[in-house]
């Protein structure tokens, strides 16, 4: 079980409260972990990567561990504490605006 | 009795306001989609209950926004806007290429006959269509490929298509127009365009008169009289008896010819209204007056109309969008500003009231008539 957590304008478009669980079937990576936020709740695609690209949007930052994993390879192993459920995966709404 | 609904797009989200048909009373409902700023939202006419929103921000980009019963819930739709084949390039704002890059919907239009049939006027400049109540999105590319796109370049505020008009007499006629880019027409549904700039004088572009490249900040229409178009430009009024084919100046006795909406009267199609603008420096109404201004001569001949409205210490601006007219008896006005006051008239522009105020700024306002 995969705990992602979103950002609050994410939750609200998902109508989630809390962070979401997922089961992500194989390697768990960004893209695996993203491929399955998105396939349960298919109004975050085109929010958090590109439709066409699949690249990150750039004010989007993906955190876990309390290490920034945004710059890592989308088919990188994500942490074993993130494919176990011990850590939560953090899309974050990067630090902008002023 | 009869109902209005005016559809309210902001920094920071939406708000439906509505009022019976005195227009003296009105419930505000929001806010709508709170901290994403909704460029445009409109209602179809031929269900008026069906109304499409454009949301976004800068972090989570572009979603659409459909709902089914006036605005009072709402569910996202498709919001996946991919150009056709190669994009190509403009020319960016240091006179370089920069290839075609999607940024966000500007303007919606609903078809006139069909709730499920919805243009979209993006940015960088590009017409799109659902067929499918927003579910799917497909560019018309024809415009984006038209001959002298290479030569577009963004205004200020990005190279958007934030005005489409439907010819109602005239299916598959659509004016569209682009800043800076200037005004094009399809006669074939959007599958060829013509550029409809002819007498457009810019000082501002290399050639003053050049067929394309001119800062159209809004045209207007009204629906008896397609042929007849009003034009709000970077600077200069002007209007067309030729479906655009050629342009002739109207700033007649404006105090200024910059400014951003304009719109037509609801059954007066020569009754005309802006908002001038000091300058495009100076995003503010001259001498701190915010003025309409109302032409019943189809151009050249304005009156100020201030009751109601600040006439000292205003600064703020009316953009693009965000004026529209109701269809009652006594024709209503509506305007939103940067300083978040949305202000209605009841009697064409003689008088004016805050129906709304303290809101973000307003990017749109849009008006229903209900029966």
């Amino acid at each position: 079980m995969i705990r992602v957590v979103l950002p609050a304008h994410l939750r609200k478009l998902a109508h989630v409260d809390r962070e979401v669980k997922l089961d992500v079937e194989g390697p768990v990576t960004q893209r695996s972990v993203l491929d399955a936020l998105e396939a349960s709740y298919p109004m975050l695609r085109g929010t958090i990567r590109d439709h066409v690209t699949q690249r990150r949007r750039p004010f989007v930052r993906f955190f876990a561990c309390e290490e920034d994993l945004s710059n890592e390879a989308p088919d990188a192993p994500l942490p074993d504490t993130v494919a176990t459920g011990a850590e939560p995966f953090l899309v974050v709404g990067a630090m902008a605006g002023g | 009795m009869s109902r209005v609904r005016v559809l309210v797009g902001t920094r920071k989200g939406a708000f439906i306001l509505e009022s019976d048909g005195k227009r003296e009373r009105w419930d505000v409902s929001g806010l709508h989609f709170g901290g994403w700023e909704i460029y445009h939202l409109k209602g179809s006419p031929a269900d008026p209950n069906r109304l499409y929103a454009s949301q976004g921000t800068g972090w989570f980009g572009q979603l659409i926004q459909r709902s089914n019963d006036g605005g009072k819930s709402w569910e996202p739709v498709g919001n996946k806007f991919v150009y056709d084949g190669v994009t190509g390039t403009h020319l960016w704002y240091d006179g370089t290429p920069h290839p075609w890059e999607f940024a966000r919907v500007w303007h919606l239009e609903p078809a006139l006959t069909d709730p499920d049939t919805v243009y979209a006027g993006v940015e960088d400049a590009a017409l799109f269509r659902t067929t499918d109540g927003g579910q799917t999105w497909h560019e018309l590319p024809g415009l984006r490929t038209h001959e002298s796109a290479s030569s577009w370049a963004p205004g200020a505020g990005g190279m958007c298509l934030h005005t489409i008009i439907q010819d109602p007499s005239h299916p598959e006629r659509i004016f569209i127009a682009i800043s800076s880019a200037g005004a094009f027409r399809t006669d074939d549904a959007g599958k060829t365009w013509r550029p409809i700039n002819r007498g457009l004088r810019s000082e501002q572009i290399p050639n003053p008169t050049a067929e394309v490249g001119h800062c159209v900040h809004r045209i207007a229409m009204h629906p008896s009289r397609p042929g007849v178009l009003f034009m709000q430009k970077h600077w200069d009024v002007m209007r067309s008896d030729d479906a655009g084919t050629s342009w002739q100046e109207i700033s007649g006795n404006l105090p200024s010819d910059f400014g951003f909406p304009i719109d037509v009267h609801a059954h007066e199609p020569d009754t005309i209204y802006v908002v001038p603008i000091k300058s495009d420096s100076e995003h503010y109404p001259p001498e701190g007056k915010l003025r309409v201004y109302r032409s019943r001569t189809g151009g050249h001949e304005w009156e100020p109309l201030t009751k109601g409205l600040p006439q000292r210490d205003c600064y703020l601006n009316v953009l693009r969008d965000a004026m529209a007219v109701d269809s009652l008896d006594s024709c209503g006005v509506y305007f939103g500003t940067t300083g978040g006051q949305v202000y209605a008239s009841a009697d064409a522009g003689d008088s004016w009231t805050p129906i709304v105020r303290d809101l973000p700024a307003v990017l749109s306002v849009e008006v229903q008539t209900l029966p």
